[in-house]
């Protein structure tokens, strides 16, 4: 264990002094979640029942999970193969899956400083969940596994930085702009925001708030759907995962 | 005779219909240092991999420690060291920290300040590796490649970009190393270093073997007096002598 905690610490140094992890996954949400309470952070998000600091608070918790998950762990999955650090990591005895876990780690990381930071905002702003916390907690973690495992899928299956930067823009902005990460869902058409629903982090994001408001009726399915891609792309992305 | 540390027996390895390794056997013995020579593109770095298990051979097989390296690549890599050639590290990962990482992926590892020290770089440990220059970075990777204290080590093309003196420190260090009892595979393209540091050496053209055995045979069997002579006279170019 303490040999793992030894390479996890490095990694998540070198996490933390990436510029795209402190800008994209620690200062934007929290500048989004400032300019949409300054705005109109207590009218009502369409016909949501939340008002803007709700809804946006909700959906901002997502984007450190958002920016690790389809950039931060692809990026340097597909780059330490590019550059031959995998291949020299295979002349040890390291585990692939050490590797992947130390990076899945550092990431959770990332993503729970970006919340707390977030919660920290809001709270000040005067938000109050009126929901049950710990399940909100609980299914923002399920989130955040179910988007690290398409993350990781993609590392495993792109063999090229190229093929790998069209996945993680395909996966990344579609979803960090509709799945209301950023933009809230609510102001959205009713025909954009049904396909939203079925995107993978925003099946996360919907039920996520149903939970904050204390009206988890129906979020069985969606918990169920963010497990069962959980499960299938991890394994998958490590039953195909390459040295070279 | 030793015990046989790594043995290849009659190994091929052909990309796009290109035979790059061909038939190619040899066997290194414990506490020996074997260089395995050749032009640029002989099959030198294909034969490595192919001995590692990163590239598997399409005929014949190759073992390390009696193991073959591709399906007991733990065991394997436990007690073997590796510096490849180019090896390439993260960004913003500085030098202790490339250390700190390589050093925790094995049981028991050598004492990484002792070994930068060795090779001078204890007042870079802060310096992040992308800003080291070719012959400190060349220095880190055998740093790495002892890391684990292993049996035997392998070096691609160690101390190509290295200059005369950074060369010498790390001669001496293999020298060391030698003494100590530890098996060295390496490659170079300077015969005098073959030379300075081989018991026994393997010459390869377009991945056939030309001739095996100590440096003292090879140059004996030339007729030339030195190995740098001997390599051209077997590699056919003695029209450069």
């Amino acid at each position: 264990m303490k040999r793992f905690f030894d390479m996890y610490k490095v990694e998540q140094r070198i996490y933390f002094r990436s510029p795209d992890v402190i800008l994209f996954g620690l200062a934007m949400p929290l500048v989004v979640l400032i300019l949409i309470t300054m705005i109109n952070g207590n009218k009502a998000a369409a016909d949501s029942g939340l008002t803007f600091l709700q809804s946006a608070f909700v959906s901002l918790t997502t984007v450190g999970i958002c920016c690790t998950a389809f950039m931060s762990i692809p990026i340097t999955i597909v780059e330490m193969r590019n550059q031959g650090i995998l291949r020299r990591m295979y002349c040890s005895p390291c585990s692939p899956a050490r590797i992947l876990t130390c990076d899945i780690l550092s990431c959770s990381i990332i993503a729970i400083t970006s919340t707390i930071i977030l919660t920290v905002a809001a709270v000040i702003m005067e938000y109050r969940m009126s929901g049950s916390i710990p399940m909100f907690i609980l299914v923002w973690l399920l989130t955040m596994i179910s988007m690290f495992s398409i993350g990781l899928l993609v590392a495993s299956l792109c063999r090229t930085t190229k093929s790998m930067n069209i996945a993680t823009s395909v996966l990344y902005f579609p979803m960090l702009l509709f799945s209301g990460a950023t933009i809230p869902a609510e102001v959205f058409p009713r025909g954009v925001r049904a396909i939203i629903k079925w995107m993978p982090l925003g099946i996360g994001i919907d039920t996520l708030k149903k939970v904050s408001i204390g009206k988890p009726e129906g979020v069985l399915v969606p918990v169920i759907v963010l497990a069962v891609i959980a499960v299938i792309c991890t394994a998958v992305s490590v039953k195909t995962f390459r040295w070279e | 005779m030793g015990k046989e540390c790594i043995q290849v027996n009659n190994i091929s390895k052909s990309f796009s219909g290109r035979k790059v390794v061909d038939g190619l056997s040899f066997n290194v013995e414990k506490g020996e240092v074997f260089a395995l020579l050749g032009h640029n593109g002989a099959g030198k770095s294909t034969t490595i991999d192919l001995i590692l298990g990163l590239k598997t051979p399409d005929t014949g097989n190759a073992t390390i420690l009696g193991m073959d390296a591709g399906r007991n690549r733990k065991k394997v890599f436990e007690r073997v060291g590796v510096q490849l050639q180019n090896t390439q590290y993260q960004n913003l990962i500085t030098v202790e920290e490339a250390c700190v990482e390589y050093a925790s992926l094995y049981k028991e590892p050598a004492d990484y300040e002792e070994l930068l020290e060795i090779f001078g770089l204890t007042g870079l440990k802060k310096n992040y590796v992308s800003k080291l220059s070719g012959g400190e970075k060349q220095k880190l990777s055998v740093v790495l490649a002892l890391i684990g204290n292993p049996e035997i080590v392998f070096l691609d093309e160690l101390t190509t970009g290295l200059d005369v003196a950074a060369r010498r420190e790390v001669w001496r260090t293999l020298k060391h190393l030698r003494e100590k009892g530890m098996t060295i595979f390496l490659t170079t393209h300077y015969m005098e270093e073959a030379e300075a540091l081989c018991d026994r050496a393997c010459l390869i053209k377009s991945g056939k073997k030309v001739i095996e055995g100590t440096v003292s045979e090879i140059v004996k069997e030339s007729g030339k007096s030195n190995l740098e002579e001997a390599y051209l006279y077997f590699m056919g170019e003695e029209d450069l002598l």
